[in-house]
């Protein structure tokens, strides 16, 4: 079974004449790490709306985890997402009112399922924190007291926790200088690798393609370009 | 429960804020519960004018009318009562005292009650309340006077000052009774009622004043010393109105009965509860008026903090986000603004409550000393968590429309973060 599964996938804004995005189609294993290039306005953050199931496409045929998508009600993809995706973002990645620990395990706070997946939450949190190199992070700290690095790596370690089979990170190394981006980077792959979760990376640099066994340009995939 | 724990944490995290928009809605809260406060004290307090009478009798009128000039000393009585009709009706072998009340003349505003020493032995106000003096005694001669609380502090009367009344209750009146001063034998204590602002004096001292007096003017030519009206009759042929306390109050009726039909004049005797109850109906005005601006602090109070509310929308936006991500459904973030809300309106309403407690506890023996009026201890009743659910139901009304915005926003939103 495929963890994404796509089929010439269509989006379009109600208000808009054009497409957003014309996928023709996009499979990827269980495991496997995809980076998407593609720059602001290919249509990218569409792509990671629609996977996550946030927006529900025009036409075509997308599943994940082997579940279609559109098939769902707002609420059954809302708990779907909860249940089976991890997401970081570019940065602002953490609630600023909750300490590292409780930002850490919000997830299992919505799923059920990652909660019973994460058994014991704090030691759970614990770990994945010490594993991304934040053993010396009091858990209790303000989200605010840290660098913006750290608060990246403690993004990644609230988008493992309950191990979702889907990792989507949408531009998590942008804020982040060269040197730390390639640590990041490692830290990501490695945790993603141990608890088998498939990582879909979306960004606009291309030297981050190197890291990948296989990347995806969504400027040339995406059909809107051409019709 | 989770939604519960980010409320609060997210609360704590915009303390300032927060505590901010608290104290706005427990001001508006606390003006609320005092002003129903003040609204029922004040009925009791009114209602409370005059207690243990069980009778007032005056010239046939309306019984509203009858009580504005005999207890409050508003307005003026149509006729007067002769004094053998009140002889002969205090005979009553049901009656157990009468007071003598005889108005129409006043003193820089304030007006002049004519009676005897029955009235500081029988009146009773509040929860059955005697006059105390603060001050002196009783007057004892025709020309001594006993002042109200009031009238005393205004006019900066002490005991042995002399005074002089005026005829009629015009305000500015030119027509004295000059030649006849009266000596300030006694002040009384504040009590919170009509008698603070009232001068009493003796119904032979107001006889003597008028002895040279016909049909409201001065006779010419006819000039009698205070010495020489005393050695008139100074027997009073009318007076105004007169109280009555009964034997029994079970007789009230009766008695009631025998007065209005009494033969020799037309009179009327009306039941002081009634008629307190009848004329608080007719001033509803001042109730209602009172609640609405009360109603109207909450409503400022509770648009303040939507208005606070709706300021941290635009900032909150990446907030919706992550929640979105990790798997909150927008209902989710609905509830979110419903949850601050009432979190805010209910420790507004509980510090409320405790300011209300505070500044009857600080107004207390103010109140007491200006007014002569106790306030009780304002504690909590239904009626005010009836209020406080009203107030706390609107604020979670109210936060449906951040709360809808949110809702929309999130939807719209979905995973992007807008900073």
């Amino acid at each position: 079974m495929n963890v994404i599964e796509l089929n010439e996938l269509q989006f379009r804004w109600a208000n808009q004449p054009k497409n957003t995005l014309a996928l023709p189609e996009l499979s990827l294993a269980q495991g496997e790490h995809l980076f998407i290039r593609g720059s602001s306005g290919s249509g990218k953050t569409t792509l990671l709306n629609l996977l996550a199931g946030i927006l529900l496409p025009t036409s075509g045929h997308l599943q994940v985890l082997g579940q279609d998508i559109t098939q769902l009600s707002t609420a059954a993809r809302d708990r779907f997402r909860a249940d089976h995706l991890g997401i970081i973002f570019q940065q602002f990645n953490l609630l600023p009112y909750l300490s590292v620990l409780d930002n850490v395990t919000l997830p299992c706070k919505f799923s059920k399922r990652r909660q019973q997946q994460a058994g014991q939450l704090a030691a759970t949190a614990l770990q994945l924190l010490e594993q991304l190199g934040l053993a010396q992070i009091n858990p209790s700290t303000a989200i605010t007291q840290l660098s913006v690095g750290q608060q990246q790596r403690v993004a990644v370690a609230r988008a493992l926790i309950g191990k979702p089979e889907l990792i989507i990170a949408d531009e998590p190394t942008s804020a982040l200088d060269a040197d730390t981006r390639d640590s990041f980077l490692k830290l990501l792959f490695n945790q993603a690798e141990a608890q088998g979760s498939t990582l879909i990376f979306v960004s606009h640099d291309p030297s981050i393609a190197q890291h990948f066994p296989r990347s995806l340009d969504l400027q040339q995939v995406n059909q809107v370009w051409f019709c | 429960m989770v939604l519960l724990k980010l409320t609060l944490r997210s609360l704590w995290n915009r303390r300032a804020t927060v505590l901010l928009t608290i104290v706005a809605i427990a001001i508006s809260v606390a003006l609320l519960l005092g002003v129903n406060y003040i609204r029922k004290e004040a009925k009791i307090s009114f209602l409370s004018t005059i207690s243990g009478t069980d009778l007032v009798v005056g010239a046939r009128s309306g019984s509203i009318q009858l009580l504005l000039y005999s207890v409050f000393r508003i307005g003026n009585a149509t006729n007067n009562i002769s004094w053998k009709s009140y002889q002969e009706l205090a005979a009553n072998p049901l009656i157990d005292w009468t007071i003598p009340l005889s108005l129409g003349d006043s003193h820089r505003g304030y007006r002049v009650l004519g009676t005897n020493q029955d009235y500081f032995r029988y009146y009773r106000f509040a929860d059955k309340r005697p006059l105390e003096l603060a001050q002196g005694q009783v007057f004892a001669g025709a020309f001594d006077t006993v002042l109200g609380a009031e009238v005393a502090r205004q006019l900066g009367y002490k005991l042995g000052d002399k005074i002089v009344i005026a005829h009629g209750t015009s305000e500015v009146s030119t027509a004295l009774h000059a030649d006849k001063p009266f000596t300030v034998t006694g002040i009384l204590k504040p009590t919170g009622t009509p008698l603070d602002r009232t001068v009493h004096i003796t119904l032979e001292g107001l006889e003597a004043v008028h002895l040279d007096w016909v049909a409201g003017t001065k006779v010419n030519g006819y000039n009698l010393s205070a010495e020489q009206a005393l050695q008139k009759n100074l027997q009073p042929k009318l007076i105004t109105a007169f109280l009555v306390g009964l034997k029994s109050r079970t007789a009230a009726f009766r008695v009631q009965r025998e007065i209005n039909d009494y033969k020799r004049e037309p009179l009327l005797a009306i039941l002081p509860g009634v008629a307190l109850a009848d004329l608080w109906q007719a001033l509803n005005m001042f109730e209602t008026v009172l609640r609405i601006i009360s109603a109207f602090v909450v409503v400022a109070g509770l648009v303040g903090m939507l208005t606070t509310i709706l300021s941290t929308l635009n900032e909150r936006r990446r907030e919706m986000a992550i929640l979105r991500a990790v798997g909150a459904h927008p209902y989710h973030i609905l509830v979110l603004f419903i949850l601050e809300t009432l979190v805010l309106t209910l420790i507004g309403c509980l510090l409320g409550m405790f300011l209300a407690y505070l500044l009857v506890w600080g107004a207390r023996p103010w109140v007491l000393a200006e007014y002569g009026f106790y306030l009780r201890t304002w504690l909590p009743d239904l009626d005010s968590f009836n209020l406080l659910a009203l107030v706390t139901g609107f604020g979670a009304l109210l936060s449906l429309l951040p709360g809808i915005i949110a809702y929309r926003r999130s939807l719209q939103d979905g995973l992007t973060i807008r900073t």
